[in-house]
């Protein structure tokens, strides 16, 4: 009969309730985001009047979890970058060919003289002079590769040697190159956050998506090319030893060598060696400075081993000139005049103060292991977010005016029972969105605005329901329960269905569309909720004050 | 008194001529495939790949004068519209220029948007660039697969649920429906020439939700005057089924197309192709679920031999098995 049990009626609304009153911060928004802010900014910095009194703003046993809006509404830039991770194979194989060169000269008396052939980057390719020694010369590099650990099992090692004729072709296995890649994208992760981080901007997002590619979102920056001059440097530092000065970009190199065009001078190439003396990852600080000409400069320091390498090098090829390198550029080649033994020193160039600024920042964040390639850039400027949501609201109220005196001219005072049912659904929609942190996008506003329109719908089927068992006359207490009843496998099966989408939806999509999926979800779990839930305790409460003879339904 | 869309008792006969509706859907399913085969689409960046600069300015747009300012810089296809809203301001000018995706490269290259953000600072004065979007070849090479398979998954999955809960038959009246409403979608979008970006394809998965929603509704009460009605012809309980729900799915469409007309009259330009496909799929969603789905049921037949018993009524949870 139409009883509902006292738990589940203090159940349900203190569900209403709650959610409500989740939802509640987001009508507040500026006040609470500030309030938020200043929290943050205490816990940090400490407290002070002027952030106590921001903070004051909404009070702290309120729930204050706002709904995050999304770039297309807030303003801001969007970037899915592509790591390239091939170019830390090269790396990998530059730094294996001296280890090579120094076990194969142990074995000089089998394999005879040793060269390097020029090869493509991702491999090494050595020349014996007797090619009969090769199954020992390949014994002896096997020996130098090392065990990885892969899901696969034990067994695997991270370089493959083979044998060509009279050269020895040295390749990273192919599950060594998997570790590398997915080391090289977390560690490009990290960097792009750290440097992020460093510029302050608030609520990035920096996300992995897929094998290689990583997603960054930053809210209120300018544009997509601002972000991209945070992130998108590789800012690899490598101090090289210089070989030749000169002015032709072709200038023979030999191998081992190569030619490298300087930032500021045009025209001028450094031949350099290869293989650095030391690189920027062994940095431990970095400060913008001031050189003794008082132009801007970068204040380095290395780290112990760092130092060392630095030291080591500085005291053997006094009067050399060598060179510091910064993705491929030559910054300054300075002549070394002393022994460097502190592991410090100085970069000069023909900086602006802004570029050392940023270099500093750069080296201090690290190095990309690998360069980024950017697929996707969205830029979108803050008046644009402001006028969707000026629309959205619009739009939403009017839709929402429309559908409530709709519902009423239909269904009379059931029909204000589902209106005020469709209320507290929107109401829990945003509650919702605020307790598991989810995104409102523009398409997003659009799935509320859908589910104001088909939230009805259960309420609907079960209305339409109620008249038909009237017609059947068994008096109005029985026709509001089997109302209820049979259509309770309609509204199961047609909110299922739709709830299909709306999660393949979530997991195909991106960015808006994901954030629609999302609201459109939880527009079909809350209108449920309340169809079957609110409206029946309403319609009950109602019934059992006025116990009317007739109803109209 | 009460605003009633369809009066207490109806008894149209919706099979009458179901060959010649069966036709007329067909045909529009033919003329929508052939718009889209012979036409194509008008596929947005986020499928082609490209730039798009949306520009804001308070003197009135020269399409001309954009175009000059553009053309020297050798970019290929460039489409430059004006765009109108009622919600813009009167000082508010906006265009949007579309710029094909450089063939050279994978990635977006930062050199030609601000190349193109120079040209045009320095044709008009005071322009603003309001969103600036860019999708290299490569991502939108996936997000067309991505899309291709979203659809067909959802389609896919709807077939099996609804195969579950009733029979193969009206699982496959559903799945006739949702593809003559994708169908019919895609072909308006193409003869229409609107852009067909990626929001399209969440309003494409929203239609396929809806019309579901109503063909469920409809074969869920088939079912029960299955049980309820055995003797009956089933041309009969057809139609007496959708006229028992006539009622609800008017009043389910009429709310939801309230809702989305006021979205599409008042949400600002930036959604409006995203709603405009909205409000076609509920228009063709409440047609089809009638008029295919329920058709090609009639036209398949149903096993009326029901074994289990009907006496069940009184549980709630009394169909979910069935």
């Amino acid at each position: 009969m139409l009883q509902i049990e006292s738990w589940k009626r203090v159940l349900v609304w203190l569900v209403c309730f709650g959610g409500l009153l989740l939802a509640l911060p987001n009508v507040f928004y500026t006040r609470v985001e500030q309030s938020n802010d200043a929290r943050a900014a205490i816990e940090m910095k400490g407290e002070t009047a002027e952030l106590a009194a921001a903070a004051g703003q909404w009070p702290s046993w309120m729930p204050s979890s706002l709904v995050n809006l999304g770039l297309d509404l807030r303003g801001g830039a969007h970037l899915l970058a592509e790591v390239q991770v091939e170019d830390v194979y090269a790396a990998r194989m530059e730094a294996m060919w001296p280890e090579i060169r120094n076990a194969l000269r142990d074995e000089r008396g089998t394999v005879g003289t040793i060269r390097k052939q020029p090869s493509p980057a991702d491999e090494i390719r050595v020349k014996i002079s007797q090619p009969e020694g090769m199954a020992r010369a390949l014994e002896v590099v096997r020996g130098l590769s090392r065990p990885i650990q892969t899901l696969t099992g034990a067994g695997a090692s991270d370089i493959e040697v083979r044998g060509q004729g009279d050269e020895i072709v040295v390749t990273l296995s192919e599950a060594e190159k998997l570790a590398t890649d997915d080391r090289t994208v977390r560690q490009s992760l990290e960097i792009v956050r750290r440097r992020i981080d460093e510029v302050g901007t608030r609520e990035p997002t920096i996300q992995r998506q897929g094998a290689d590619r990583i997603l960054i979102q930053v809210p209120g920056i300018g544009s997509a090319s601002e972000l991209k001059e945070i992130i998108g440097t590789t800012a690899q530092l490598t101090f090289n030893p210089v070989v030749a000065r000169g002015t032709d970009p072709e200038a023979r190199a030999d191998v081992g060598q190569k030619v490298v065009p300087s930032l500021d001078q045009q025209g001028v190439y450094y031949t350099l060696e290869t293989v650095p003396v030391v690189t920027g990852e062994e940095l431990v600080d970095a400060q913008p400075a001031f050189d003794q000409n008082g132009r801007p400069a970068v204040n380095f320091r290395f780290n112990t081993s760092g130092a060392r390498k630095f030291g080591d090098y500085t005291r053997d090829n006094i009067g050399a000139p060598f060179a510091i390198v910064l993705d491929d550029e030559v910054i300054s080649a300075p002549v070394i005049q002393s022994h460097i033994p502190g592991g410090s020193g100085i970069i000069t160039g023909n900086f602006t103060v802004e570029e050392s600024t940023n270099l500093a920042v750069l080296l201090r964040a690290g190095a990309l292991p690998a360069g980024l390639e950017f697929l996707e850039e969205r830029t979108i400027g803050p008046e644009l977010g402001q006028d969707s949501i000026d629309a959205g609201k619009v739009a939403t109220v009017v839709a929402f005016v429309a559908v409530l005196g709709f519902m009423w001219a239909s269904y009379g005072l059931f029909g204000i029972f589902a209106n005020i049912a469709l209320i507290i659904n929107v109401g829990l929609i945003f509650g919702l969105l605020s307790l598991i942190g989810g995104t409102l996008t523009l398409p997003g506003i659009a799935g509320i605005v859908l589910t104001v329109g088909m939230a009805v719908d259960a309420n609907v089927l079960i209305f339409e329901r109620i008249r038909e068992e009237l017609k059947t006359a068994k008096g109005p207490a029985r026709a509001i329960e089997l109302g209820y009843e049979k259509a309770l496998s309609a509204i199961l099966d047609a909110n299922i269905t739709t709830f299909i989408t709306a999660v393949i939806l979530f997991a195909m999509g991106s960015g808006p569309v994901r954030g629609f999926a999302i609201t459109l979800g939880l527009g079909i779990l809350t209108s449920v909720f309340t169809a079957i839930f609110v409206t029946r305790l309403l319609v009950v409460i109602w019934f059992e004050r006025r116990r009317p003879k007739t109803i109209e339904v | 008194m009460r605003l009633k869309l369809v009066p207490n008792e109806t008894s149209f006969d919706f099979f009458g001529r179901w060959k010649l509706w069966l036709g007329i859907s067909a045909l529009m399913v033919v003329i929508g495939f052939a718009s889209f085969a012979l036409q194509g689409l008008n596929f947005g960046i986020d499928f082609r790949g490209g730039t798009t600069i949306r520009t804001q300015s308070t003197q009135p747009i020269d399409v001309g004068v954009y175009r000059d300012a553009i053309t020297p810089l050798g970019l290929g296809d460039v489409t430059i519209t004006e765009v109108f809203d009622p919600t813009f301001g009167p000082d508010e000018n906006v265009a949007m220029i579309r710029i094909q995706a450089q063939d050279e490269a994978e990635a977006v290259s930062a050199e030609t948007i601000a190349a193109v953000e120079a040209a045009l600072s320095a044709a008009t004065a005071d322009i603003q660039f309001v969103s600036v979007e860019s999708v290299g070849p490569k991502v939108s090479g996936e997000l067309i697969q991505t899309a291709i398979l979203a659809v067909s998954l959802a389609i896919l999955s709807v077939l099996v649920y609804i195969w579950l809960r009733f029979e193969w038959q009206f699982a496959l009246g559903a799945v006739a429906a949702l593809i003559h409403d994708v169908i019919l979608t895609i072909g308006i979008f193409s003869e229409l020439q609107i852009r067909f970006d990626l929001a399209i394809i969440a309003a494409l998965l929203t239609i396929v939700g809806y019309s579901l929603n109503d063909t469920v509704v409809v074969f869920d009460r088939v079912r029960e005057n299955l049980r309820k009605y055995k003797q009956m012809e089933l041309k009969d309980l057809l139609n007496l089924s959708i006229n028992e729900t006539l009622s609800r799915t008017l009043m389910t469409s009429v709310t939801t197309l309230l809702a989305l007309i006021s979205l599409y009259v008042l949400g600002g330009d930036v959604i409006r192709g995203f709603v405009f496909a909205m409000i076609w799929g509920i228009v063709v969603g409440t047609y089809s679920s009638i008029f295919v789905a329920s058709t090609i049921l009639l036209w398949l037949g149903v096993k009326r031999d029901w074994s289990k018993p009907t006496n069940t009524t009184g549980n709630q949870f009394a169909d979910i098995d069935a």
